[in-house]
């Protein structure tokens, strides 16, 4: 049956008829085109090839290994009457074995650089709900949240939609590889406050999507004092921390805050999820850690809309909890993601295209802007139309992420299997050069 | 590690420091009386035995059985491995097809296919409890408000107003009439909410009700049929008790009544469904919308992202709903169960003179206790409830949880305990009452003149006579504290 859209009939809320769900965005279009028509190297070689979603599909035969061995022990244990008592537990504190499991990887991730207590660990579904949760719990309607530029476009809806909070943007750019910088904070929280907004917090992605470059750790400490100072919160969406190249770049926050004993860790939030580092964006598998006692039994408690299957807890528990495997697992996807990623710049390079220099992450941060009629965004909208029409390319322009800067774009390159993504991205660097022979046609 | 605890009351916002969570409710006090001592049959036969949560326990062995028979339904074993990959990655909001259409057989199972639901309309959330949120925030705005008639869930106060601002405002239901729901009824809660300027944005009902255990008949669904549509305002029905009515064709569900009033305004009605009860999967999280409303389908499918079922329960729900030889046997099976175990109990009690109210679905029974009251008051009525907690040593759930306009009637939960427990508990009661004759009948005369009865007991006199505070808030932080791992 299909389902149109219909005007906005008289009794539905506010919330409901905005636009605040952001699907409307370039963001999201450029998913419809490779919906309507998917690259197939053998049955559709001329389709779109997908790289505007942010998946990690490079290291599923361990997990599938992991299974095999694992199977009864993963599968409600021996015996199926454990179906009944894991089908029962409905506890928002979540399976104990899990948040233990869960708080060990988190560890694990960040090379034991960091300790995580598993009574910190508030589960929810997925990451989206972690973000918001936090932010009806640490902002009002109308309040603000401080994000750097370029971020993840689903942040407009997640912050935003439902909570009423705003983004004020701290706008970064490349003359510092899209560093945050403290002049870039004052700034923001200038602007706000000229503006009436009052801003509770910042958020940031580290390992920053779209960049693909993790967050230096002098900004960290930069940011741990901008926000003791405005007595705000900082929120740290760590998502991609066990996609860090090299283990040792990635610093994480709770590292700063071990390293000070903890000082005004009170103000700090950590969300991390399991849908980049393992690939199970399907088992919704989000966590809230907060140092702030009140702020975890809060989260706890509207942890409630928005719970983590019983089911899945159970055997995620069952598979965090083997340590030789994460440790292998973490060691081996880390690998993988450097060579593909160094597999794409230099194809990229061959093609006379720059891409920031990055070290994490499922994706890269590509420049164009030498290739724009004008330094705008409605030229950057003009390329990027282009290339997922004529190069067959979905990538995400830059615009959908609120970069100030026209020209770049995400490109992700881990959402395809092993055996496929050689070819693939000699597919991609194909139609690139027969682009860019294009685009010099043209300029 | 030490982390200094702090006053940070001021740093967050306002949802984050009101009550809006509900805990601070009597319903919740019971549970950590309850946890913290748990009735346990070897273990603890004395602690106090949890007749205050709403689960379906009874017919495990059938689900066991299939799962036994179904590997392939779980990614967890040889045979579902190979779908392993294709499950995890799998994020569509829409959902997997085949849990959609299993969902939509499922429920139109559950109500003997006299109604067929169609697939595209089934959108996931959090349990039952995201897709009341989901809803509220679809329907209405902060300040506005739901009509929700009394007693209801006392969750609903979480669920409905917390997050999103919307206000509940009662329909007062009165045990003159067996708490049904009137047109009087509905129009003096509509009026009283004009008077006050309240936008009224809708009418919330549960059936079959919680706490009543009773379900509407066709007659009352098209009256509020006809009142919404009227008034021109949204109808939520939430139906996670469907499957609980003892017989299966006496259920009425709004979907049927829906197609049998004239000029009715689908676009106003919304049912709110969930496996956590007819199947007794509340760990799985399944909360189903489904709304008659195009735009409320889509907007409520874009808000599921902050509350989707995981596609690993997708996929093994989707196999086992679709058996639908499975699905009659267990449905039939579970209805004589509950209606067994709700016969056990009413008949018991009847026999030291204790009635309940007439029902024949849920997974509880509402229990006069009126006569036990020293006074007709709420405040008696809590007093009597904390002997029933700590004497008695069960935990039941006092009426005015469930803002009932009525002191003395309480919600007992039946069917999250084996026989034995079941006889216990009934065993615990009829003690009690042979014990307490007199207690029915004018308890002041006694205080005054028998002395040395009450002496027996010393801390109950006190109870009695002085005035109670509420228990000190437990150390526990959930009511829900079940299983330890």
């Amino acid at each position: 049956m299909a389902i149109e859209i219909v005007q906005p009939s008289v009794g539905l809320s506010k919330i409901a008829v905005s636009q605040t769900h952001g699907e409307n965005s370039p963001y999201f279009s450029g998913w419809k085109a490779y919906d309507e028509n998917p690259y197939h190297e053998i049955d559709n070689p001329s389709g779109v090839i997908q790289m505007g979603l942010a998946e990690n599909q490079v290291s599923f035969d361990l997990l599938e290994e992991y299974l095999e061995t694992n199977l009864e022990s993963a599968n409600w244990g021996q015996k199926v009457s454990g179906f009944r008592e894991n089908a029962l537990f409905q506890d928002y504190h979540g399976l104990q074995s899990f948040r233990k499991a869960m708080a060990s990887f988190m560890e694990q991730v960040r090379g034991g650089k960091a300790k995580f207590n598993p009574d910190r660990v508030v589960l929810t579904a997925g990451a989206t709900a972690a973000n918001e949760l936090l932010t009806f719990i640490l902002a009002d309607p109308g309040d603000a949240l401080m994000v750097p530029t370029p971020y993840y476009p689903g942040f407009d809806r997640d912050l935003r939609w439902r909570t009423g909070v705003q983004i004020v943007p701290i706008h970064c750019d490349s003359s510092n590889g899209f560093q945050i910088t403290p002049e870039a904070l004052e700034a923001a929280y200038d602007h706000a406050t000229s503006m009436n907004i009052k801003v509770k917090g910042v958020l940031i992605t580290n390992p920053s999507n779209p960049l693909g470059a993790t967050v230096q750790r002098k900004v960290l400490e930069e940011l741990l004092e901008f926000v003791t100072r405005k007595n705000i919160h900082l929120v740290s969406d760590e998502i991609y921390s066990g996609s860090a190249f090299c283990a040792d770049e990635f610093v994480s926050i709770a590292e700063v805050l071990e390293s000070r004993n903890y000082k005004d860790a009170e103000r700090c939030h950590i969300v991390y999820s399991l849908s980049k580092d393992l690939g199970l964006p399907g088992f919704r598998i989000g966590t809230v850690y907060s140092y702030n006692d009140q702020v975890v039994t809060t989260a706890r408690r509207m942890s409630s809309f928005t719970l983590i299957s019983s089911q899945t807890q159970f055997l995620l528990a069952s598979m965090l909890s083997d340590t030789d495997f994460t440790q292998k697992y973490i060691k081996i996807n880390r690998e993988r993601l450097k060579k593909r990623y160094e597999m794409i710049i230099n194809g990229l390079q061959k093609a006379g295209i720059e891409c920031l220099k990055g070290n994490a992450g499922l994706f890269c941060w590509m420049n164009l802007s030498p290739y724009l009629e004008e330094p705008t965004i409605k030229s950057e909208l003009a390329i990027w139309n282009t290339i997922m029409h004529e190069v067959r390319l979905n990538i995400s322009p830059g615009s959908s992420c609120h970069c100030s800067e026209p020209g770049w774009f995400r490109v992700c390159f881990a959402n395809m299997s092993e055996a496929r993504y050689a070819s693939l991205v000699s597919a991609m660097i194909i139609n690139i050069i027969k682009f860019s022979i294009f685009l010099a046609i043209i300029f | 590690m030490a982390i200094t605890k702090n006053n940070s009351h001021n740093m967050l916002s306002k949802i984050a420091t009101n009550d809006g969570h509900g805990e601070n409710s009597p319903y919740f006090d019971g549970w950590k009386a309850y946890d913290a001592n748990p009735f346990h049959l070897q273990h603890n036969p004395e602690g106090v035995i949890q007749m205050g949560l709403a689960e379906n326990q009874l017919s495990f062995d059938l689900i066991e059985e299939w799962v036994k028979r179904n590997p392939n339904a779980s990614i967890c074993t040889p045979q579902g491995a190979l779908d392993f990959k294709e499950t995890a990655i799998f994020q569509d909001y829409h959902g997997l097809p085949e849990f959609r259409t299993a969902i939509a057989n499922f429920m139109s199972q559950v109500r003997g296919n006299r109604v067929k639901f169609d697939p595209n309309r089934i959108v996931m959330s959090g349990g039952a409890t995201g897709a009341h949120e989901t809803l509220a925030f679809c329907l209405a705005n902060p300040g506005e408000a739901f009509l929700v008639p009394t007693p209801y869930y006392p969750a609903f106060d979480r669920d409905l107003r917390w997050r999103t601002g919307v206000e509940l405002l009662p329909v007062v239901c009165e045990s003159s009439n067996s708490f049904k729901i009137t047109k009087e009824a509905l129009e003096t809660a509509y009026e009283k909410a004009t008077i006050a300027k309240i936008k009224v944005k809708g009418l919330l009902i549960t059936n079959p009700s919680n706490p009543l255990g009773t379900f509407l008949n066709g007659e009352t669904l098209k009256d509020i049929v006809n009142f919404i549509n009227e008034k021109n305002i949204h109808l939520v029905c939430d139906e996670i008790y469907a499957g609980t009515v003892t017989n299966g064709d006496e259920f009425v569900s709004i979907a049927e009544v829906m197609k049998e009033v004239p000029n009715c305004k689908y676009d106003l009605i919304h049912l709110v469904y969930s496996l956590s009860k007819d199947m007794g999967f509340p760990g799985f999280r399944v909360g189903i919308v489904y709304s008659y409303n195009n735009n409320v389908v889509n907007i409520a499918r874009k808000m599921s992202s902050f509350g989707l079922v995981s596609t690993q329960t997708q996929r093994m729900l989707a196999s086992m709903l679709s058996d639908t030889k499975f699905i009659e046997n267990f449905l039939s099976e579970s209805r004589v169960r509950l209606a067994h175990r709700h016969d056990m109990f009413t008949r018991g009690l009847a026999q030291v003179g204790i009635g309940c109210l007439e029902s024949k679905a849920g997974l509880f029974f509402w229990m006069d206790l009126r006569k036990f009251l020293k006074q007709p008051t709420f405040e008696s009525e809590m007093t009597f409830w904390r002997i029933i907690i700590n004497e008695i040593k069960l935990n039941i759930s006092p009426g005015q949880s469930f803002h009932c306009s009525e002191p003395g009637w309480f919600r007992v939960c039946f069917a999250n305990m084996d026989d034995e427990t079941t006889m216990i508990a009934l065993w615990r009661i009829k003690m009690f009452v042979r014990k307490n004759r007199n207690l029915e009948i004018n308890t002041r005369r006694q205080f005054l003149h028998n002395n040395q009865h009450m002496r027996l007991s010393s801390r109950r006199l006190d109870d009695i006579l002085t005035p109670h505070r509420m228990s000190p808030h437990s150390p526990l932080a959930s009511p829900l504290v079940r299983a330890q791992n």
